[in-house]
């Protein structure tokens, strides 16, 4: 996959660092010292235990928190603030529930004021995700799955340069993970959008990007950069796939290793 | 069974009135002619029974007829108990306040004779009830307009939080009735006077219920909104407001409340119509039958508004678990 993308840098993240103050008024370096490019259509996945920071600078990226130290650049320029260019999927989807899944969809579009031109593309988004016939239902009422593709398709309506995953299958059944999985592959091979998917799932790392990103905790640093060399769509059983899955295993084991040495038998 | 249970009531008290003597003397029962028809005070307590049994039989039909689900069915034959009961009351009190003159006079009139004040008095009820509805209206719209609006600026701006949260929550523990002085000066007619009242009343409980109901907005909501493009005016009205909507309802309601039992006492405390003013007028002339008359208007008079309260936070909340279809 990596040899049809034109390398083009479309994300470029330098030395970042950041620091929360804790309640007891200590300092905690959550990010230290990140460096990563991404290049234009790319799947990355940061993959690391919880509390490694991947969140922290995902919400950087899509401008949700300030950037203290370093920069973020896209399309070389500094990210500042939100933008719709930089779409973002939370963790629970985090639909309106007061909306219907249609206009769940359509309120990038009406906030931006693009919405009597684009009409159309809700219902084909509606389509696209499988959700024909529910367009007047509200949130409660269809399952999780359901509403993780609303929540992906609402942030792609707004044809983003940049989609930025937070977890997103994270609370869902290993069935529904995979079919949005694929849906993911299809959008991603149909836009060409380049995504960037936090996950703490070696596998969903694995079956989905071109680079996994490693990230080790206290303070978050990427230990690691991996590049998988495999055809969309992989085999979940392939060779390729298993000894990629252990290598990660074993980097992770490796790190702890040297952090808790006293586990270590 | 639960049907002739709840008819059973109403058709007895019928019968009662119908056929059980007037032993009593003293009683003064009038007899009127509305469009051609001669009715005395008691065929017009009997028509109303007759209406209210129609009422429920006609009821039970439809919800036969339509094949109503079987909550609603349940539901009806549940209160089947209760309303033979309300039957048996009135064939009671009809006795014991008429027929026997059992009961203190003028203090507690039969039903026969709070029918003569809707029948000799219609005319002036209905005027005052205007007036009551009227009244209620502008101050409860009013209130309910400014409450909403005041709790989403108190939700949204921390100063404004700061500074008018103490006045509100001050306003809050006075009732509103006590500014009925200052009022009464302040403003060029009672009528406005009296609506700043009930806007007052109902101002408070919207207004710390819309507040609260903006501040719990779950915060990544607004970064939805943010991630968008949404700028503060769009997450306000998209965002914030629809998250506070079944609180501001819950608010609502209660400044419904607040507003019918301001309402009642403004009136009784210097208006020149309204339910209130009906019934000082009546006390004055000992007419006890159309107090109850009065307080019966107002009875069905809240039911209705409360109804009415109801069926628009149905279908504004019809998003939310459970009151959906």
């Amino acid at each position: 996959m990596t040899d049809i993308l034109d390398k083009e840098k479309i994300l470029k993240i330098r030395e970042v660092n950041r620091t929360f103050i804790d309640p007891n008024g200590n300092e905690k370096r959550v990010l230290d010292n990140i460096n990563l490019s991404v290049f234009r259509g790319e799947f990355i996945s940061i993959l690391g235990s919880s509390g490694c920071g991947k969140t922290t600078l995902l919400r950087l990226i899509a401008g949700l928190d300030q950037v203290q130290e370093g920069k973020i650049l896209l399309d070389g320029e500094r990210i500042k603030g939100t933008d719709p260019k930089r779409g973002y999927v939370f963790q629970q989807g985090c639909l309106f529930p007061w909306l219907t899944i249609e206009d769940n969809i359509a309120m990038g579009l009406k906030a931006r004021g693009v919405y009597k031109q684009n009409k159309h593309r809700v219902q084909e988004f509606i389509d696209k995700i499988g959700l024909t016939g529910f367009e007047k239902n509200f949130p409660h009422q269809i399952s999780g799955g359901m509403a993780q593709r609303v929540a992906i398709a609402r942030a792609l309506i707004n044809d983003p340069e940049l989609l930025l995953l937070d977890e997103p299958m994270g609370a869902l059944d290993s069935f529904t993970r995979a079919e949005i999985q694929n849906m993911l592959l299809d959008l991603r091979k149909e836009r060409n959008t380049t995504m960037i998917l936090v996950t703490h799932d070696i596998d969903e790392a694995l079956y989905l990007s071109d680079r996994i990103v490693i990230m080790t905790p206290r303070p978050g640093r990427i230990s690691e950069v991996l590049e998988i060399h495999d055809e969309f769509p992989r085999e979940r059983g392939s060779s390729v796939f298993l000894e990629k899955r252990a290598k990660i295993l074993e980097r992770f084991k490796l790190a702890r290793s040297v952090r808790q040495p006293e586990y270590m038998i | 069974m639960n049907l002739i249970l709840t008819l059973t009531g109403f058709i007895l008290a019928i019968l009662v009135n119908l056929f059980f003597p007037q032993v009593a003397e003293g009683v003064k029962l009038k007899s009127y002619t509305i469009g051609g028809f001669a009715i005395d005070d008691n065929l017009a307590y009997r028509l109303v029974l007759l209406a209210i049994a129609l009422y429920y039989g006609i009821y039970r039909l439809v919800l036969f007829v339509k094949k109503a689900n079987q909550e609603k069915i349940d539901k009806f034959g549940s209160r089947a108990k209760f309303r033979f009961a309300i039957g048996i009351a009135l064939a009671l009190w009809d006795l014991l306040g008429t027929k026997l003159l059992v009961l203190p006079q003028p203090f507690f009139p039969g039903p026969a004779v709070i029918m003569d004040a809707f029948l000799g008095d219609m005319a002036f009820i209905w005027k005052n009830t205007l007036y009551s509805l009227r009244l209620f209206l502008s101050g409860f719209v009013t209130g309910v307009v400014v409450g909403i609006a005041t709790g989403v600026l108190i939700g949204w701006y921390p100063r404004v939080r700061y500074w008018i949260t103490p006045v509100l929550n001050i306003s809050g523990v006075i009732p509103a009735v006590a500014w009925m002085p200052f009022a009464l000066t302040l403003f060029p007619t009672s009528f406005s006077a009296a609506t700043f009242l009930i806007a007052i009343c109902s101002w408070f409980p919207v207004a710390t219920m819309t507040a609260e109901g903006v501040q719990s907005t779950p915060k990544a909501q607004f970064e939805v909104a943010r991630t968008f493009g949404a700028g503060q005016f769009y997450q306000v009205f998209h965002v914030a407001i629809p998250h506070a909507m079944p609180r501001i309802f819950t608010g609502i309601t209660t400044a419904a409340a607040f507003s019918f039992t301001t309402l009642v006492m403004a009136e009784m405390m210097g208006q020149p119509g309204g339910l209130g003013y009906y019934i000082n007028t009546s006390k004055v002339w000992s007419a006890y039958y159309k107090v109850f008359a009065a307080i019966i208007v107002m009875a069905v008079l809240f039911t209705v508004i409360l109804k009415a309260v109801d069926a628009v936070q149905n279908y504004v909340l019809r998003w939310q678990k459970g009151v959906v279809r």
